[in-house]
């Protein structure tokens, strides 16, 4: 999932047309011919696998569908029902919102503090970004799982290195409790996250014109001021589309749960999207629910992310 | 990276203003060499802070890696490796059920045919984004980049249904397929700007001189915007080896899983007691290739990456 970045870059590109694309010279009918020809295998994936199961999972919240016997006919407002009934319906929103503030705020604090400190190409900063960039190079799941032998009360080291030092008297149960499996999967995630983050606002950072900072220097500002007033400000754009990222990416939490804590301890973490499993394909096996959970996620999704969009233009936009 | 305005706080200022303060005092001729160890002294105790902080964040996030490492092959309680240092987690780990080849080929074949299709269909369709006008372009485009906007849960029960219709089910082809269409938000953005850079006059040119469209592609513009490619694919690749909720829902047979999910499932098979040696193991080979591959093509990785965001 680490791939799905450059958001509000597409907009900008999606309506400027091709720049040249009146001294064109080929015959009109012809070029739009070839231009379908390759643009077809394009719109074939696209219509077989992403409108069409978004249609279908349409049909299927609004129709009795069992994981093995397939569609049994119109279902339609009990699913959405069942759905909201659900027993760790409000308590797995409720979790999910949680940790996507804590991981938000965290990561995008460290993706900032990290970029400001390795800007620079210096020798021993080139290694620190490296370091910092390395975790993301591996799944969540392998992540989740390192982790899960790394936090381990039989062989992890973390729990003997503390002891030695003092700091806890026994053992500790990183993911026994609920507020230490949040915890801890919120540390996974923000080491495995942490330097892809500080890439995006490095790049942000590159495109602030150095000549304004020369001008806030001349001007007299201290390196707080510069900070406050001249690098957020013009990081806005770059800090939005973290925000918009990390939150998405939050709101849908799976793998590292599933992995980690398998939503215990006391059932205390699970999310959403691991709701949606649980009641598709273990136990309930009931996809016309599942169905309707996705649809009331994707519902949620769309509205937080427009509210973000709208929250986040510059004041002078509004 | 030469842009350096706001530096951190401990690197330039205190240094020049320390040294400020001993030059003037200091006689010409004899004391001349006195207050630069006093600088030096004063520069590395206000740069300690740093150091300290920059070390520690770089054992933070190098530690679990290395850590992993040496666990897999560390004497363990509990797992193949009891005493001694040894492979013992490996033999586990390459005799777990089908035996790791069997995971490794699944993984290997899924990756490759995700590159594939998602290579293939992204470049196709970038250049027709990027150089032909036709009906319904804008909307097509867009529609590929709603595919980010729809979770990925949400699409993957009603896929588990339309790939059991089409017979595609349990299969890896299936897998990549599915894998692929995640793929083209990125791919086909990454490409359509990757050609888009590229000046027209070049392919027109090739036109003039009588290739056929495809020709032009094929023999001009391919060869321009190979650093697209490379990051599209290595995209691709990473996201597919990597993939563990995709092989959760639509692999049922345990024969056709990709490593990812042979690890994760490996650890729960053994009654209540999980073989961590054998999941530490597991982790290294999914592991090893990925940072191999990202420490390689590092400088292009991060490249390719900045072109496309930069636009933003």
């Amino acid at each position: 999932m680490s791939v799905q970045l450059p958001l509000s870059s597409v907009a900008t590109a999606a309506g400027t047309p091709p720049p040249s694309a009146r001294r064109r010279r080929r015959p009109g009918r012809h070029h739009a011919l070839s231009g379908w020809a390759y643009a077809a295998p394009t719109a074939l994936f696209v219509l077989v696998l992403f409108v069409l199961p978004v249609l279908l999972v349409g049909q299927m919240s609004a129709s009795d569908w069992p994981l093995l016997s397939g569609n049994q006919g119109v279902n339609f407002p009990d699913n959405f029902r069942d759905a909201v009934d659900n027993r760790f319906f409000w308590d797995s929103v409720v979790f999910t919102i949680k940790y996507t503030v804590i991981a938000t705020v965290l990561l995008i604090g460290l993706g900032l503090g990290l970029a400001l400190l390795v800007q620079e190409s210096t020798h021993w900063k080139s290694f620190l970004r490296t370091a910092v960039l390395v975790p993301s190079a591996l799944g969540l799941a392998s992540a989740s799982l390192l982790f899960y032998a790394l936090y381990s009360p039989q062989v992890g080291p973390i729990s003997p290195f503390l002891e030695r030092l003092g700091i806890v008297d026994g053992p500790v149960s990183f993911l026994g409790s609920p507020d230490g499996a949040l915890w801890s999967t919120v540390f996974l995630v923000v080491w495995r996250f942490a330097g892809f983050y500080m890439l995006l606002l490095m790049v942000g950072l590159q495109g602030i014109p150095h000549e304004v900072y020369e001008a806030a220097r001349m001007d007299g500002a201290s390196r707080w001021q510069t900070f406050s007033r001249v690098t957020l400000p013009l990081l806005r754009p770059s800090l939005a589309l973290c925000t918009i990222l990390c939150v998405t990416g939050s709101l849908l939490a799976f793998d590292q749960f599933y992995i980690l804590t398998k939503g215990g301890p006391d059932n205390s973490t699970i999310t959403v999207v691991q709701l949606i499993y649980n009641v598709a394909f273990q136990g309930q096996n009931d996809l016309g629910v599942a169905a309707a959970l996705s649809i009331i996620v994707l519902g949620a999704l769309v509205l937080i992310n427009i509210a973000q969009i709208r929250g986040m233009r510059a004041p002078e936009e509004k | 990276m030469t842009l350096a305005p706001n530096a951190p706080s401990a690197s330039g200022a205190p240094d020049s203003s320390s040294s400020g303060t001993g030059t003037p005092t200091a006689p010409p001729a004899v004391r001349r060499r006195a207050p630069a160890p006093r600088a030096r002294i004063a520069g590395i105790a206000t740069r300690t802070p740093f150091w300290v902080l920059t070390t520690g964040l770089a054992l933070v996030f190098l530690f679990p890696l290395i850590w992993a490492g040496v666990a897999s092959f560390s004497p363990q309680a509990g797992s193949n490796q009891v005493d001694g240092w040894g492979f013992g987690n490996y033999v586990t780990l390459a005799n777990y059920q089908a035996g790791i080849a069997q995971y490794l080929w699944n993984s290997t074949v899924v990756s490759g045919l995700t590159v594939l299709f998602t290579l293939v269909v992204s470049t196709l369709g970038g250049y027709a984004f990027a150089r032909f006008r036709f009906p319904g372009r804008n909307l097509l485009f867009l529609l590929t980049l709603a595919i980010l906007m729809v979770p990925y849960a949400t699409l993957l029960i009603p896929l588990y249904v339309l790939l059991n219709e089409i017979g595609l089910q349990n299969s890896l082809l299936g897998l990549s397929l599915v894998l692929a269409m995640f793929q083209l938000p990125f791919a086909t953005f990454m490409m359509r700007i990757s050609f888009e850079s590229v000046p027209r006059e070049l392919d027109e040119a090739a036109l003039v001189d009588g290739c056929s469209s495809f020709g032009a592609l094929r023999r001009v513009l391919l060869p321009a915007v190979k650093p697209g490619l490379i990051t599209v694919g290595l995209f691709a690749f990473l996201t597919a080896w990597n993939d563990f909720v995709a092989p959760l829902i639509l692999i049922t047979d345990s024969d056709k899983a990709p490593l990812p999910l042979a690890v994760a499932n490996m650890r729960q098979q053994v009654m209540g007691i999980v073989d961590y040696g054998a999941t530490e193991a597991g982790v290294v080979v999914l592991a090893v290739p990925c940072v191999v591959l990202f420490l390689v093509l590092q400088r292009h990785y991060v490249r390719g990456f900045m072109s496309g965001a930069l636009k933003g």
